[in-house]
């Protein structure tokens, strides 16, 4: 366990700006938004580098490792701020993973000046495993024609690119596809649990791609597992955030709410569990932190990473859910923040693997 | 690390690789509160002794009063060697993470040149006499009294769950010297008391596990020396609840090595592989493998903490949290992961200690039924909710 003194900067400077940029009043506003966020919050998020973070210098970026983009994760998730970050930084790293080096020098530079990109990874089949593809390229007189379904593509009609999973040659392989090749009869709204995120079903059928939109077919496999464990990383700091926020949220609950002449923080019944719930914050961030330190380590940062997300899913889950609970009769109401919290806990569980699924993977890691 | 800590380090390692005992023919206390046997005890205390002449115990307190003159740094590295190599534990527990970081900290010069040495070499055992018949958790409302009569004071009363009661020496002591005070905290004082003086006995309590280790301790008249007194007369709640910092492990200062044994899951695991169930060992059961998980998860998750605890940037909201948390979380952790590891015995879960056919002779259910010392000793995990809430998350006492 360590820190980087960038991270610690970090830390610093997303805290403050995600306080100010995403206070729960923009946050409800942006809830029957159809874009989902701010564009111009989005600009100022591109001007200071977030996005640069874990891209190489010689990319125009500025050279720091995926732990540094935790503490901006975290700082987002405590307050619930909806930005394409979490998609746009994946996608950097699947290219910066798997792509050749002419894709590398024209997508990255522009993702590091606050370009928007996508991931389409997830299929009807319903799937953790991001090598269960139907989806497919198939050979076509000027190059490959694609068909197949993409579900929950995060951010899609804000990106300028989306990276997609395809089967080519009964291989599983990427390759980056111009938003702008894609009609607007082939996307659709989901919808979500978690009203702050925005998510698409694609229809890739009949789109066409040349040779040089695939990825180095050789890298799928390292690719799609870094993917994996990037996407729970950062998922495991967008719960943490979430966890500080829900427990301050009703904290502050306890500390005002009166029933039969007392603050009902007072009651056992109440302050015992909320301290339970503060404990597996703390050990959420704890693992979160250590994960962030050690993530480039082979072996040792997928522990870490497993650990970190299903602890900080175990941790908000519970908050959250006490959370409703605690508030009794307004917790019931959708005014209250609480039922922001406990959707995002499922949303971000779902994606890439919850509690359960990573015990299960770490089984085998660790009980072997 | 510089290359005088990489030297400490190295001749750590070597010394604990030569000197570590191997296991006696008899069952070694995992905690300082196991202690039950003549046996038990005298192995330890040379043990302790062993370790603090060798300079790998109290490496980082001063060196005029008997300790290293090193930094804590030093200790951490002598400690980590003595984990490595699974040492047994530290006898003195008492004098070495309560007394001794108390005494050095706001102790009189006097008390510190006469007890500290002896803390270190286990030459003088220390116990605590907080806990009463009855005042438990509501330990500020002890009544032990103790008269000022010229230089002595004289007590009168009982305490209870006196953890090597009937080997002390001396005992720190909460008494209440002015029962007339404005509220029952402020009748408190904290005295430094020998144990051996007339109107002074012991009765040992015999545990759940059947063993002792404990002691109740009767105080009839006895007159003890009043320099023995620390901070002023009514400081004792203020005294106290420092102590429990340190008992804790909210905050530092302590001599070193460690008065609980580990608890690595992997133990568990090991005896997971070996147990079998329908022809199958038990490790193969998702069930269980979740369960192991998860104790792997919480584990990792403390160690991760404490080190956390330790960079002011990652704990500026709640810097309290993991401090005022560790004890809680770790001493229920220790009584869960006994009370699985026996559960998952299957018929041999009959057996108890000493029985030829047990699994790793009987110490997970003797372990299980120990580790509730330390969720209801030094304040019950009940006890460490109410703190936490009140202190940590800011919320309105419950009483």
């Amino acid at each position: 366990m360590g820190t980087t003194p960038e991270q610690i900067d970090l830390l610093n400077v997303a805290t403050s700006f995600c306080r100010d940029k995403s206070p729960i009043a923009s946050v409800r506003t942006l809830l029957e938004n159809e874009l989902g966020y701010d564009p111009a919050v989005w600009q100022q998020i591109g001007d200071l580098g977030w996005l640069a973070i874990a891209i190489p210098e010689h990319y125009g970026g500025v050279g720091l490792g995926v732990g540094e983009i935790v503490p901006v994760m975290e700082q987002m998730g405590r307050t619930l701020f909806a930005t394409p970050f979490l998609s746009t930084s994946m996608a950097a790293q699947a290219i910066l993973k798997g792509g050749y080096e002419a894709q590398k020098q024209h997508l990255l530079p522009a993702i590091a000046a606050g370009q928007a990109v996508s991931m389409a990874l997830g299929e009807h089949n319903n799937e953790w495993d991001l090598h269960a593809i139907t989806a497919s390229a198939t050979r076509s007189k000027n190059g490959y024609i694609l068909s197949g379904t993409k579900t929950l593509v995060l951010d899609l009609p804000s990106a300028a690119h989306v990276i997609v999973s395809v089967k080519r040659d009964g291989q599983s392989t990427l390759l980056v596809l111009p938003t702008a090749d894609i009609a607007a009869t082939a996307i659709r709204r989901e919808r979500l649990i978690d009203e702050t995120k925005r998510a698409y079903e694609l229809k890739l059928d009949g789109i066409e791609v040349g040779e040089d939109a695939f990825f180095d077919p050789d890298k799928t496999a390292d690719t799609l597992a870094h993917i994996h464990l990037v996407a729970n990383l950062l998922g495991a700091a967008e719960l943490c955030g979430g966890t500080q926020a829900v427990i301050d949220y009703t904290v502050e609950y306890l500390n005002t709410r009166k029933q039969f002449g007392k603050v009902i923080g007072s009651y056992q019944a109440l302050k015992h569990p909320m301290v339970n719930a503060y404990i597996e914050y703390e050990k959420a961030r704890s693992l979160l932190y250590a994960a962030a330190n050690s993530f480039g380590e082979q072996g040792v940062g997928e522990i870490a990473t497993r650990m970190a997300k299903a602890q900080a899913d175990t941790a908000l889950s519970f908050a959250a859910d006490r959370s409703i609970q605690f508030h009794g009769g307004f917790g019931f109401t959708y005014d209250c923040d609480a039922q922001l919290y406990r959707r995002r806990a499922i949303f971000t569980a779902s994606q890439y693997g919850d509690a359960a699924f990573h015990k299960a993977k770490l089984a085998d890691l660790v009980l072997s | 690390m510089s290359a005088e800590l990489d030297e400490y380090a190295r001749a750590a390692e070597d010394w604990f690789a030569n000197n570590t005992p191997a296991p006696p023919d008899f069952m070694l206390p995992l905690t300082f509160m196991e202690v039950g046997t003549d046996q038990q005890f005298d192995f330890l205390r040379h043990w302790q002794r062993a370790v603090y002449e060798a300079g790998f115990l109290g490496a980082a307190w001063p060196s005029a009063y008997g300790g290293g003159g090193l930094s804590q740094a030093h200790q951490d590295i002598a400690t980590a060697a003595m984990r490595r190599h699974h040492g047994p534990i530290m006898l003195n527990a008492i004098g070495l993470n309560w007394t001794g970081p108390l005494l050095l900290d706001i102790g009189t010069e006097t008390h510190k040149k006469k007890y500290i040495k002896g803390i270190l070499s286990a030459e003088d055992i220390w116990c605590q006499g907080f806990s009463e018949p009855d005042n438990g958790s509501d330990l500020g409302n002890a009544q032990l009294r103790a008269v000022r009569d010229g230089d002595t004071y004289v007590l009168n009363g009982s305490k209870i769950w006196t953890t090597h009661g009937h080997y002390a020496k001396y005992m720190i002591l909460l008494a209440r010297t002015n029962p007339d005070a404005p509220n029952k905290y402020a009748g408190l004082s904290f005295i430094l008391t020998p144990m051996k003086v007339d109107g002074i006995e012991t009765r040992k309590i015999r545990k759940l596990t059947g063993e002792h280790g404990f002691t109740q301790t009767f105080f009839n008249d006895a007159r003890i020396p009043a320099d023995g007194l620390m901070g002023a007369e009514g400081d004792g709640w203020k005294v106290a609840m420092q102590t429990l910092e340190y008992e804790r492990n909210a905050r530092g200062g302590q001599a070193g090595g460690y008065v609980l044994s580990d608890v690595d899951p992997l133990e568990v695991l090991q005896m997971a592989r070996d147990t079998k169930r329908g022809g199958k060992p038990i490790i193969e059961d998702p069930a269980v493998r979740a369960q192991l998980v998860e104790f792997a998860i919480e584990i990792q998750a403390l160690n991760m903490g404490a080190q956390r605890a330790k960079i002011p940037p990652l704990v500026q909201d709640r810097p309290h949290g993991i401090p005022l948390m560790s004890k809680l979380a770790y001493t229920e952790y220790v009584r869960r992961i006994h009370e699985f590891a026996t559960q998952l015995q299957g018929p041999k879960a009959a057996y108890y200690v000493d029985e030829p056919n047990a699994i790793d002779n009987g110490k997970w259910p003797r372990g299980y039924m120990n580790a509730f010392s330390a969720t209801i000793g030094g304040g019950t995990s009940q006890i460490q909710r109410n703190i936490i809430g009140d202190h940590v998350l800011g919320l309105p006492k419950s009483r």
